[in-house]
């Protein structure tokens, strides 16, 4: 079972968590300006790495606080957690090549 | 002749205690501290099962987990007997009672073996091969008469009587295996002070200390040296030895299974103690000492009750006072052999000769048997071991320097013993991810880079000297220590022991003398895997092992091939032509070695099973005799039958009581959120499709929820408690999804709302009453509040108390009735309920479960998310569209909604449907189609969601989803059944006061 280190509360096991799908994918302001295309992108397209994926996670049997996480899709490997809002972070080569081990 | 075979002076078992048993209904004897193979050997008893596909007689191999071929039940009776457990590692009780597999009518006698004679007919794939075709037989001939004659044991019929723990636990080091390396690194570890758990699969920790009468450490015999580790382990708080405890599985970030077997090697176990216990270990870090398993060598008969691991045979002689023959032949490609042949002509066994593989083996052991008088035999290979129920003969043969296989000879001898050298155990590490690195000198794979926090010592890193054990695991030990935060020093011990274990070895199958032998050498010997399966896989043009694997099935046995793997590998790498290195491993699986189901389901069975969600009215309900069902996790009353009603009838007398009076229903499963904040209002418009800015203060709303793809999630009245305060309500299974479902536009797309959530589901105990007669029931009760249709009008709420008890007063319903919801707190909501109850009694007061709530509403035509919806209606097609807000500009859903495809004609839409029948009451899930006599496949238009016989109009009714529907109503539709098709009308969805005169007065 993983750990997971939720930004607010530490380190704690995978099962009180709930994952949120990909991150940074930001509601359009305006929806119905849209066009049907971008709405549909905006709906159901979403990555699928093979590698380092920023995703959201709910700390649901804890805090209840969303954040973001980078984990290496792969070796099922966490980067790191980071606040929700904050952009997604640089990862130097030696640390994406650690996580993909 | 009781326990001819023990041999005196020799062993752990107590000799003064002897124990009783059963094997296959015969008794013997053993002692305390046997297993059931040994104490079985001790008796010269080598048969012990049938095997899995040619039913050839099969005895213990090994003496440990590794065992592939002594499977037996243990215990009597329909729920205590437990199958497939391995005879060498059943610890024997006074009355224990066991019994052979796969075999019938007797072990002894078993037409089963009928499959040997077949044995040509029953190649590798042979299934595969030859029931393919017709493929209509498959089903209904082949596979029942295959899975009838294949599976081991049998499974126990009756539920499981014991009762099986579970425990989290946390440490700094946890040692897998208490093997000499295990005890150096827990001991390094403990003594530093981290907290250590040692995991020690057997009874004893020990490992092959406990089977080695000549090594020495700190001139102390190594089983001393054992019981002085163990005192002091014992005497370290942070210390945890758990023996009869298998480390099975090898989690993400060092979290670890163990198994620990608590009650089964006692005979008469307090009836409150656990069978087992299961252990989720999460360790800073882990030290794997999971020793080294011997190879078996792969020749003709191989498999013979009598032929062994030269390893066990010393296991049962040294550890268990057991000598498993009287005359020996070894047959041995690694020096270990040569201190069992040593150990055994000690003990009185004649060891006829020693066979080496190895064309001029020369060390200490093989000069020193040598000089014991024991016949070595350099560069010589065994044909084939001659017997049937006991092996009773081998033909060794000079392996001759072209390669070839010289003319054999016949030995005499009723124990055959090989060593083909040690596989380390790696099956934990390469179940953590570990990469696995092929040694070229030892031949086998070891651990590599690790991909956890761990490392591995001793045998089951190819380090096999003791003294190199002790050293490696005391290093081990320091340094999972160290990573953990303390700083340990390594433990010295000096070890006098001459023996050099694990340098030699053999992957493969051994030359063969011409062709004319039958294929009865045997790789995997629990899945009857022969060498001549493996060959026939490649030549049949399997090359990636993990194909050759599946086809012929080696290594997919509950042994997980712990002795078959190297073999299988050799035997392919020669086939393919390859380097053993270039062929690669198949993936190590867990467990370890097979765990109970009772185990991982531990307290989680009966009313465990689930926690069950209980409202304040449940035992009110209870001592009224309710019907229960399971609503998610709560436990709602589903009807209350009165004397010998049916379910059928209490409806009909519930649905009427409501409509004609006053009926009372527990609602507090709803779930309810309070939303609070100046930005409430808002949020509560982007969130819900419907608009709330305009709505007062001490008024209620039907709110519908989407999600972002337009399709209806929830519903639920909405009550303003206040400006910037709604009383949100869900469905019962809904809450917790659409509380993450605000959460989550809250935290992750409007951070700037300035609202909080809160659930309250628990906080409130809801009570319906419902019915023309409500309001006269409940205005007594309310003290003082004005609850008059002038005053409290339909969808308008107030706040005031009941008898004293403060409370949210909503005027609502799902009936279609007259109808308030009295929510109060929930402690109180036994007695506010009781109030209600006793106020009511004049006037026929009736609880409903939630059959009549489902019967009520749909005479009203009011959807059930869940049911109407399937995730894939609109509000629209669910004949909600009236909810949808057209003014706002935005809401979840709302750009979702403006896609064509959601606003196309077709889309199915909520219908009633009248059978022509009045009794007649279709089945849910039915499918509606236009024409009754068109070819299948028919186009199907719709389907039955919901349908009731309604006892207020004295007649059947249905909801359904149909394509176009509204524009339908008054066609004719068909529901196709098994042997007859029904007509049914399409109506509106509401059949009972459509213009809601009921609702407002």
């Amino acid at each position: 079972m993983l750990l997971i280190r939720c930004p607010y509360c530490g380190e704690r096991s995978e099962i009180e968590f709930a994952n949120g799908g990909e991150a940074h994918i930001a509601r359009p302001a305006d929806p119905m300006s849209r066009t049907d295309e971008e709405w549909a992108q905006y709906l159901y397209m979403r990555d699928n790495p093979k590698g380092l994926i920023a995703e959201r996670w709910r700390h649901a049997h804890g805090c209840n606080r969303f954040f973001n996480a980078l984990r290496d899709t792969r070796t099922d490997r966490f980067v790191m957690t980071y606040e929700m809002g904050r952009p997604r972070p640089e990862i130097d080569a030696a640390t994406a090549a650690e996580a993909a081990r | 002749m009781s326990q001819a075979f023990r041999v005196p002076g020799h062993g752990r078992v107590d000799p003064a205690r002897t124990v009783s048993f059963t094997f296959d209904g015969r008794r013997f004897q053993g002692q305390a501290g046997d297993t059931l193979a040994s104490a079985l050997l001790a008796n010269g008893h080598h048969l012990m099962g049938r095997s899995f596909k040619y039913h050839r007689p099969r005895g213990a191999v090994s003496a440990g987990s590794d065992e592939p071929n002594a499977l037996v039940a243990v215990g009597s009776g329909p729920a205590l007997q437990t199958p497939n457990l391995r005879a060498t590692q059943v610890e024997l009780y006074e009355g224990l009672t066991a019994v052979s597999q796969n075999r019938f009518p007797s072990l002894k006698f078993d037409l089963g073996a009928v499959n040997t004679l077949a044995a040509p007919l029953l190649p590798a794939g042979f299934y595969y091969k030859t029931f393919m075709w017709p493929r209509s037989f498959w089903d209904r001939v082949y596979e029942p008469v295959i899975r009838r004659a294949a599976g081991l044991g049998v499974a126990p019929t009756a539920p499981d009587p014991d009762h099986y723990a579970f425990q989290y636990a946390h440490c700094d080091v946890l040692v897998a295996g208490a093997g000499p390396a295990g005890l150096a690194a827990a001991l390094a570890a403990g003594r530093a002070g981290a907290r250590v758990i040692l995991a020690e699969e057997t009874a004893e920790a020990g490992g092959s200390l406990l089977s080695d009468r000549t090594s020495r450490i700190d001139g102390r015999p190594a089983a001393l040296w054992v019981a002085d580790i163990l005192a002091e382990l014992a005497g370290l708080p942070n210390v945890r030895v758990l023996t009869r405890c298998t480390a099975f599985n090898y989690g993400p970030h060092n979290m670890v299974a163990l198994n620990q077997r608590l009650s089964d090697h006692l005979a008469d176990p307090a009836p409150d103690m656990p069978r087992e216990r299961l252990w989720q270990v999460r360790a800073q870090e882990v030290v794997l000492a999971a020793g080294a398993l011997e190879r078996p060598l792969v020749f003709e008969g191989n498999d013979r009750p009598g032929v062994m691991l030269a390893s066990a045979a010393r296991t049962y002689l040294n550890r268990y006072g057991v000598a498993c023959g009287r005359r020996a032949v070894i047959v041995t490609a690694d020096d270990s052999a040569y201190r069992v042949a040593l150990d055994l002509h000690a003990a009185g066994v004649t060891v006829a000769a020693i066979a080496d593989l190895r064309p001029a083996p020369d060390s200490a052991l093989v000069r020193a048997a040598q000089e014991a008088g024991l016949t070595v035999l350099p560069g010589t290979t065994v044909q084939r071991a001659h017997g049937g129920t006991r092996v009773h003969g081998v033909e060794l043969a000079r392996l001759l320097p072209d390669g070839s296989v010289g003319k054999g000879r016949h030995w005499r001898a009723d124990l055959v013993l090989m060593s083909g050298g040690y596989t380390p155990s790696v099956h934990l590490f390469s179940q953590s991810r570990g990469k696995l690195v092929f040694d070229a000198e030892l031949g086998v794979y070891v651990p590599g880079e690790p991909a956890e926090r761990t490392r591995s010592a001793g045998a089951c890193r190819g380090v096999y000297a003791l003294a190199c054990v002790l050293a490696d695991g005391a290093a081990a030990g320091v340094a999972a220590a160290g990573a953990a935060g303390f700083a340990a020093d390594a433990p010295a011990w000096t070890v006098d022991a001459a023996d050099e274990p694990g340098r030699g070895g053999y992957a493969g199958a051994l030359p063969r003398r011409g062709k004319g032998l039958l294929a009865m050498a045997f790789v995997d010997f629990q899945n009857d895997v022969t060498a001549k399966d493996v060959k026939l896989a490649v030549r049949e043009g399997f090359q990636s092992i993990e194909h050759i694997k599946r086809y012929t099935t080696t290594g997919m046995a509950t042994d997980q091939g712990k002795m078959s793997n190297v073999n299988a590998l050799g035997i392919a790498a020669d086939a393919l032509g390859r380097p053993v290195e270039k062929v690669g491993l198949t993936t190590f699986r867990p467990p370890f070695t097979p765990v109970t189901f009772g185990a991982f389901a531990s307290h989680a069975r009966g009313d465990l099973f689930d926690p069950d969600r209980r409202t304040p009215i449940d035992p009110w309900a209870r001592a009224q005799g309710a019907v229960f069902e399971d609503v998610g996790l709560w436990r709602r009353a589903r009807y209350f039958p009165r004397g010998s009603e049916d379910m059928e009838a209490a409806v009909r007398r519930e649905c009427l009581a409501v409509r004609g009076g006053v009926g009372i229903f527990d609602a507090s499963t709803l779930g309810k959120i309070e939303v609070v904040g100046p930005d409430a209002a808002t949020f509560m418009n982007r969130m819900y499709v419907n608009a709330w800015t305009k709505l007062g203060v001490g008024r209620c709303r039907y709110g519908l929820m989407c999600r972002e793809n337009g399709f209806v999630y929830d519903d639920g009245v909405v009550g303003r408690i206040a400006q910037d305060r709604f009383h949100v309500t869900t469905t019962t299974g809904g809450a917790p999804g659409v509380l993450a479902l605000m959460e989550d536009y809250l935290q992750t797309e409007w951070p700037e709302l300035d609202v909080w959530l809160t659930s309250t589901t628990e906080e409130w105990a809801v009570i319906a009453l419902q019915g023309p007669s409500a309001r006269a029931v409940l205005a007594p009760l309310v003290d003082g509040l004005d609850i008059s249709a002038e005053a409290l009008p339909h969808m308008s709420l107030a706040e005031g108390t009941i008898g004293g008890v403060p409370m949210r007063l909503f005027r609502v319903s799902f009936t279609g009735e007259l109808g308030f919801e009295i929510n109060v707190p929930a402690r109180h909501g036994r007695a506010v309920w009781q109030a209600i109850w006793d106020a009511g009694q004049g006037v026929g007061i009736t609880p409903y479960g939630t059959e009549t709530m489902h019967v009520l509403r749909a005479e009203k035509g009011y959807i059930i998310v869940g049911q109407e919806t399937d995730g894939t209606a609109t509000p629209d097609d669910a004949g909600c569209g009236w909810a949808v807000s057209k003014a706002k500009a935005d809401f979840v859903g709302k750009r979702s909604l403006a896609l064509p495809a959601m606003q196309a004609p077709d889309r199915k839409q909520l219908v009633g449907l009248l059978t022509e029948a009045a009794w007649e009451v279709l089945e849910e899930g039915a499918q509606l189609v236009a024409r009754p006599d068109e070819a299948i496949p028919m186009r199907v238009l719709g389907h039955v969601t919901s349908s009731y016989f309604s006892a207020t109009l004295g007649r059947s009714i249905a909801l359904a989803m149909v394509s176009g529907g509204r524009a339908r109503v008054g066609e004719t539709l068909y529901v196709p059944m098994e042997g007859r098709t029904i007509a049914v009308t399409v109506t509106k969805p509401v059949f009972y006061d459509v213009e809601g005169a009921r609702l407002n007065v």
